[in-house]
């Protein structure tokens, strides 16, 4: 079944079965590897991608699903790491073994599209689904914290910018 | 030629002398491995030896041949090799090294062996790239070397201040010989070592570009599932595979030793191809084991005496006459890795070579595991290691590179084989069960006199004397000052297959002997910091951190109501570290505030990769602590998915503080360090929150109800 959607803001069309998961046609069909699979039930959030902005589970996400939808994955959040979070995520070195961090950076990346301003409750009740076995959780807060206020910067420099233009 | 594999009757001292031998032949030709993405090699680099190559645009690629699993040797070696070369840190890249003889007998990371192995060796290496540097810039020059310095990738004239780059240098240096003998720096002029640069791998981790081992792709690769007998030590006995073959995508189903491989166009169709697939097993011997028969196993044997391991003064005299004993019985259950990345391998089988794309920490085992299956010679096998997500101890093992290898030769393809995380779960190399009789008497003023420690444990590293050193240590090795010491040991036979995991012993031995000694402290009315302060008054440096992590906590000082400390303190991997918990239980609610670690590693290499890797093990302690349970019933594993095996989630994470000793001391290893230190100090704060003494793990709501 051929399925377009918008992927990383370009149309896209795949053709596969209408119940093969989101994260297996991103990983596999197309070779879009930073989506990552950790348990397959929705239980860990290492393939969080954003689905019409919102952090979805692509793991358990049906293509058929996405239909006309747009999904936005890590390699869509920029192409140069000058997102809010990732840079906050540089700065502070979040990433130890890395493989959960697409989905952490994904989820945070959503909060704070919602809430400009997390508290460690927001932080605790947005991101206790993405598991790290490393233990990067100090770090991840840290870094939340950080990339709010990267956002808010950037925020207010593309006001001022408008504002002079 | 042969293969050298790791012997598991070595044990983790036995890979220390195999490492250290490794640092013998440091320059041994090998051929640049694939570069990944965003770190292309320069297209003329000339290499000075097995870890350092220079091209003729200055940048320095270092090739790592530790497993990058998120301990951070990416960063730390570049740190050992870049602070002797002297050159520009933000020239520098770095590629995962192939399986080379250069770098050791047995090429692999396990042990927090990296930097204690690669502390002299790596800054040899830099230091020796950098003399050759030396010689060709004196040569061109036509000058004394004496009057020639290095800074920042240049060698400079110091009677003319005239600069050539290490790239003009290179090809010239590579022509000179290897010098004999080198001086490396004197610590105080370390400028990079003892500094925190950011992870190199960083930037490849945020952005999705890190190719992980379930990254690996192949022109034409197809990709495969492998059905197991779920019960250990059972096989298949039939297959029927005709529903798998009709599902869509799904190309091949073959059977292989270790089970029925479903071959499809994608992973999603392999695993619905192996979930319509029909399979008998039979399931042999294990068909009844459980959790129950192997604690009863482990009871029966804990009644008769085991193998010495440790025997100082007399223990039974000095029982009988103490003024008081004690005995508890402490136990753990099987427990399961978990890394976040599901096991997985990427073979190609070709008739006359194969190729091994794999996140393992021991790439040794993976060469012995391809050639054995395809019978190739090592010279015609390429293992290529990816980042691992995730290791612990796990990724040491063989297992998913013969299955991959395995069904890349049966079916003439390259192929992905990946494990669910079911599979990952149920078919691990567990960290053992144990169960730990403990028995002690104190003299009338209450300090302990005589200790006896029966382990009744599996054994996976071998037995000398009976003894399976990685069962006992944490108990063995304790350097309380208690004159009558003993330690007996069983290996109970059971089929499940175990291995190391984060901390090994220590990972449960610290929990039981830390808290017993807690037990003794209380029942004598002493301090549980004062009763270690004076029994380890010949222990300096685990005197230090015990008394910087009490300092640092407050210990003694008020808490808010319901809070209380425990506390407890370790000396494993050639480290020291102390540990302050601060909890509180409401309603049968176990809530870990603070911990508080103070940790003496000796010479820090990366401050912050510290910090990161004492926080790392102590998040991987609790998840163990509080969550961790791995059971059996009818020969199988229970738990299936982190909804049945939990781990630590970030609403649960304590403020963790570290701070570390200054030490000139050789280095210590870390990445195992904090995680037996933080059970008992959590276990310890329970009882003093509670008055429960928590003697099994893990610690479920009803224990503290």
């Amino acid at each position: 079944m051929a399925v377009t959607f918008t992927l990383n803001g370009k149309p896209q069309t795949v053709d596969v079965s209408p119940q093969m998961p989101l994260l297996w046609v991103l990983r596999d069909s197309l070779g879009m590897t930073g989506t990552k699979f950790g348990c397959g039930m929705a239980l860990c959030g290492c393939c969080t991608v954003h689905l019409n902005g919102q952090p979805i589970r692509s793991c358990v996400t049906p293509i058929s699903s996405v239909t006309g939808k747009s999904v936005t994955t890590i390699e869509g959040l920029s192409s140069d790491n000058s997102h809010p979070v990732q840079r906050a995520w540089l700065e502070v070195d979040v990433p130890q073994c890395g493989y959960c961090q697409s989905g952490q950076i994904m989820t945070a990346a959503g909060l704070l599209k919602k809430t400009a301003h997390p508290t460690d409750a927001d932080i605790d009740e947005a991101m206790h689904g993405n598991i790290c076995r490393c233990g990067t959780y100090q770090a991840i807060r840290q870094a939340v914290h950080l990339a709010a206020r990267y956002q808010a910067a950037s925020n207010a420099d593309g006001r001022e910018n408008k504002g002079r233009a | 030629m042969s293969i050298t594999l790791p012997n598991p009757k070595l044990g983790r001292r036995g890979f220390l002398k195999a490492g250290v031998a490794a640092a013998g032949g440091l320059f041994i030709g090998f051929n640049l491995p694939e570069s990944s993405k965003l770190q292309a090699a320069p297209t003329s680099a000339t290499k000075l030896n097995a870890y350092i190559h220079i091209g003729s645009d200055d940048i320095v690629t270092f090739e790592i041949h530790k497993s990058e699993m998120g301990q951070g040797p990416m960063t730390s070696l570049s740190q050992l090799l870049a602070e002797e070369l002297d050159c520009d840190w933000k020239q520098v890249r770095t590629e995962f090294a192939p399986l080379d003889p250069a770098y050791g007998p047995l090429q692999g990371t396990f042990g927090s062996m990296s930097i204690r192995t690669c502390w002299d060796p790596l800054r040899k290496a830099g230091a020796s790239a950098r003399d050759m540097l030396l010689d060709a810039a004196a040569q061109k020059w036509g000058v004394a070397k004496s009057q020639l310095r290095t800074e920042n990738g240049f060698v400079i004239n110091t009677a003319n201040n005239a600069r050539l780059s290490y790239g003009s240098l290179a090809d010239a240096a590579g022509k000179l010989p290897v010098p004999a003998k080198v001086a490396v720096k004197d610590p105080k002029d370390f400028h990079l070592i003892g500094t925190s640069p950011k992870r190199l791998d960083t930037p490849l981790k945020v952005n999705g570009t890190a190719g992980f081992g379930l990254d690996a792709k192949r022109p034409g690769m197809v990709y495969a599932v492998l059905a197991r007998c779920p019960v250990f030590g059972g096989k298949v006995a039939s297959f029927d595979d005709s529903k798998a073959k009709a599902v869509p995508g799904v190309q091949q189903v073959v059977q292989i030793s270790r089970g029925v491989a479903v071959v499809a166009d994608n992973t999603w169709s392999a695993m619905e191809g192996r979930r319509a697939l029909q399979v008998q097993y039979d399931e042999g011997k294990n068909a009844n084991l459980s959790s129950a028969s192997i604690r009863e196993l482990f009871v029966n044997l804990a009644a008769k005496p085991g193998a010495v391991a440790r025997n100082d003064g007399d223990v039974n005299a000095a029982m009988a006459s103490g003024a008081k004993t004690f005995q508890a019985v402490y136990e753990v259950p099987y427990l399961s890795h978990a890394p976040m990345e599901p096991m997985n391998c990427t073979a190609e089988v070709r008739p006359d070579s194969c190729e091994v794309w794999v996140s393992t920490q021991i790439q040794t085992a993976a060469m012995g595991a391809a050639a054995k299956i395809t019978g190739l010679p090592p010279s015609k096998i390429q293992i290529h290691t990816m980042f691992l997500g995730g290791g612990f101890g796990r990724r040491g093992g063989d297992d998913f590179v013969s299955e991959a290898v395995e069904i890349s030769k049966a079916i003439g393809k390259p192929v992905k084989l990946t494990w669910s995380r079911e599979d990952d779960m149920q078919h691990d190399l567990y960290r053992p069960a144990s169960y730990a009789k403990f028995a002690a008497a104190v003299d009338k003023d209450g300090w302990p006199v005589a200790w006896d420690t029966r382990v009744v444990c599996p054994s996976f590293g071998g037995l000398r004397n009976g003894v399976d050193r990685t069962s006992v240590e944490g108990i063995i090795d304790l350097e309380y000052n208690i004159p009558n010491f003993h330690v007996d040991y069983h290996p109970p036979d059971v089929d499940i297959p175990t291995t190391y995991w984060r901390s090994v012993g220590f990972s449960q031995n610290t929990f039981f002997s830390e808290s017993f000694l807690d037990e003794l402290a209380v029942a004598g009315g002493k301090d549980p910091l004062e009763f270690r302060r004076h029994l380890l008054t010949k222990s300096p440096r685990l005197l230090a951190v015990l008394e910087l992590a009490a300092e640092k906590a407050g210990w003694g000082k008020p808490l808010p109501a319901g809070h209380a400390r425990g506390i407890a303190v370790v000396n494993n991997i050639g480290s020291f570290n102390a540990q302050v918990a601060e909890v509180s239980v409401e309603q049968g609610k176990l809530r870990v505030h603070k911990v508080v670690c103070a940790v003496d590693c000796g010479h820090v290499i990366n401050p912050a990769g510290v910090e990161q890797q004492i926080q790392s093990g102590i998040v991987y302690g609790l998840s163990a602590a509080m969550k961790g349970a791995i059971t059996i019933e009818h020969g199988r594993v229970v738990q299936g998915n982190f909804n049945h095996y939990d781990v630590l989630r970030i609403n649960e994470m304590p403020v963790v503080e570290v701070h570390i000793v200054p030490s000139q001391a050789a280095p210590g290893g870390i990445g195992e360090a904090s995680t037996p230190t933080v059970i008992p100090a959590v276990a310890n704060a329970i009882f003093a929150a509670t008055g429960k003494r928590l003697r099994k793990l893990p610690i479920l709501p009803e224990d503290l109800a």
